[in-house]
């Protein structure tokens, strides 16, 4: 009887269109919107995510997340480094400025100060000159989206030099840096370069980096650092996790993110649900002739059910397609719009969403079918 | 043949008969078991097995075809739907149905569908063949043809086939007609030697 409940699944196409259109449409919206949260939100933690050599950072105890910066004495440096347990710590800047290209435009800029002696911290991979480069005088590395905002029609390349505080900076090197919460290029340079940028303050260290000793917890080694110092210390995880933290707790995004899901969810299941209603509500004459000619409700429950399922399934491999296609194309045509993806657990999360959906609308249509008296079809 | 006016208990009086509703009171047996003491699956298998249903609005499903409409109590039964369909289409062909197999109930006349119901409750090879109105959606003519096929088809040794009708012209193609009032069974009228017995 499984053919039979397909073929009565087809034979109304435009109610066939209507429930697969109802589901692709909300897996698409449910599954992008969680996607564009998730990639933004991640976006907010981009640069500690990007630094892949250090197990903790070390911050001013009222730093809460990575672009709120409280800056500390270069002494703590050594304070840090004081601690057991600690293989190396470096310093780390971080800080916005003002950028002028050489046609005058202006272009603020995040300016990532690195270690002068290891180079810690540069986005790893390079796609032109090399992270050493940095050790030339005036050098600076840029990401390659900022690259690409700065000078749009332009092949990347290597010797472009722009002002930034009156100071000479030349491009050395450009790397593939994740894309930061707000789309400004972002600038690597030494520590002591990068101070020169900003003119000089009592307080300029933004963060230390610590990579822990072999075999050392990291967040043993935090709390340690933490308890000698003062100083905030965390796990690289655990400081993204706070970023994120941040802007979820403090920002309307997962509200209005929030609001759009919430609308696929219950757009998807108005519409599904009062479709597929209708799709039994209109079979309802056929379902009690086959009660009546001796077909279980058993057999009918899951007749119903497999119809409900292969449309769920379609729907959503539609959708989840579009959507998954959308972030490719749209990574393609616009680089500020790199790192968006669809998580697999977005994709499985989207799926069980699509499960309460079906599970919604067909509770109401099971029901009908399972009380429809078989003697209907006695009556003309 | 049930007869009796619109009101009359017709329709529920056979509905008790296929199974398909129980009676308040009062025991039912049909096919030689009795139906009122059936839990609700053994009911429907023994509809499934033992009954065929012609409506008065045919019931076809709309995406199936001719065969497939046909060989539904088959495929309800685990028959596979491919095989039901060579059964099904063969009696179609013995009621003249043989060149409309692949098309679907939109593409039939009124009399041809229930040409196509007819073949459905025979399929199975039912005891029991339970039809209502057969006649009322067709014209005069067609439901004469309808009654020929189902009188031939349908009628064997070991079956019966009980029709409600309003329609006094096919009432010379009963055996025995019943007539119902306020609920009840009035007559029983023997056809066609006209015997006729008083129900009180």
């Amino acid at each position: 009887m499984y053919g039979v409940a397909l073929r009565m699944l087809l034979g109304d196409r435009a109610k066939y269109v209507g429930l697969i259109f109802g589901i692709a449409f909300s897996t698409m919206l449910m599954s992008n919107q969680i996607s564009i949260f998730v990639g933004l939100m991640s976006r907010t933690a981009s640069q500690i995510l990007d630094v892949r050599e250090a197990d903790i950072w070390v911050m001013d105890p009222r730093v809460e997340y990575v672009d709120e910066i409280e800056a500390m004495t270069d002494t703590q440096l050594q304070r840090v480094r004081g601690v057991d347990g600690v293989d190396w710590a470096v310093p780390y800047y971080k800080g916005l400025t003002v950028a002028h290209t050489r046609g005058g435009s202006l272009q603020q800029v995040i300016v990532i100060g690195v270690d002068d002696a290891t180079l810690t911290g540069v986005a790893s991979k390079m796609l032109l000159g090399s992270v050493e480069n940095l050790k030339q005088p005036d050098a600076m590395i840029m990401d390659r989206a900022g690259f690409e905002f700065m000078w749009p029609d332009e092949a990347l390349s290597l010797g472009k030099v722009i002002e930034i505080n009156d100071r000479r900076a030349m491009i050395v090197g450009i790397c593939d840096a994740s894309a930061p919460f707000a789309t400004f290029p972002v600038v690597y340079t030494k520590y002591s370069t990068a101070m020169t940028y900003i003119g000089s303050t009592r307080k300029q260290l933004s963060f230390v980096l610590v990579h822990a000793r072999a075999g050392e917890d990291p967040h043993a080694l935090a709390a340690r650092i933490s308890a000698q110092t003062g100083l905030k210390a965390l796990t690289w995880r655990d400081f993204a996790l706070a970023t994120v933290g941040y802007y979820v707790k403090r920002t309307g995004i997962p509200v209005n993110f929030g609001i759009t899901v919430a609308l696929g969810f219950i757009v998807g299941a108005a519409v599904v649900g009062q479709t597929f209603y209708i799709f039994v509500l209109e079979n309802l004459r056929q379902f009690g002739a086959l009660k009546a000619m001796g077909v279980s409700n058993a057999t009918i429950l899951r007749m119903v059910l497999l119809q409900a399922v292969v449309v769920a399934s379609i729907g959503y491999a539609i959708g989840i397609g579009l959507c998954a296609g959308f972030f490719e194309v749209s990574s393609r045509v616009s680089i500020n719009l790199r790192g968006f993806e669809l998580p697999w657990q977005v994709a499985v999360g989207t799926a069980g969403a699509v499960l309460v959906i079906i599970v919604i609308a067909s509770i109401a249509s099971v029901r009908k079918v399972m009380v429809v008296d078989p003697a209907i079809v006695f009556r003309g | 043949m049930l007869v009796g006016p619109s009101g009359c208990g017709k329709t529920t009086l056979i509905s008790i008969i296929a199974g398909i509703l129980t009676p308040t009171d009062g025991e039912v047996e049909i096919c030689g078991e009795n139906i009122t003491r059936m839990r609700d699956a053994e009911k429907v298998a023994f509809r499934r097995r033992n009954i065929g249903f012609i409506f008065q609005q045919y019931n076809l499903l709309p995406a199936l075809t001719v065969a497939e409409n046909a060989a539904i109590p088959l495929v309800a039964s685990g028959v596979p739907m491919a095989k039901a369909t060579v059964t099904a289409a063969a009696i179609l062909g013995e009621i003249g149905m043989g060149d409309h197999l692949g098309k679907f109930p939109n593409q039939l006349s009124g009399g041809q569908q229930q040409r196509v119901a007819i073949v459905r409750a025979l399929v199975h090879e039912p005891k029991l063949i339970v039809c209502d109105e057969p006649t009322a959606a067709l014209d005069a003519e067609t439901g004469r043809i309808v009654l020929e096929i189902l009188k031939t088809a349908a009628l064997a040794p070991d079956r019966a086939v009980a029709v409600v009708t309003h329609d006094s012209r096919i009432y010379r193609f009963a055996e025995r007609i019943v007539t119902m009032e306020d609920g009840r069974i009035r007559s029983i009228r023997m056809m066609p030697s006209h015997q006729f017995s008083e129900v009180s």
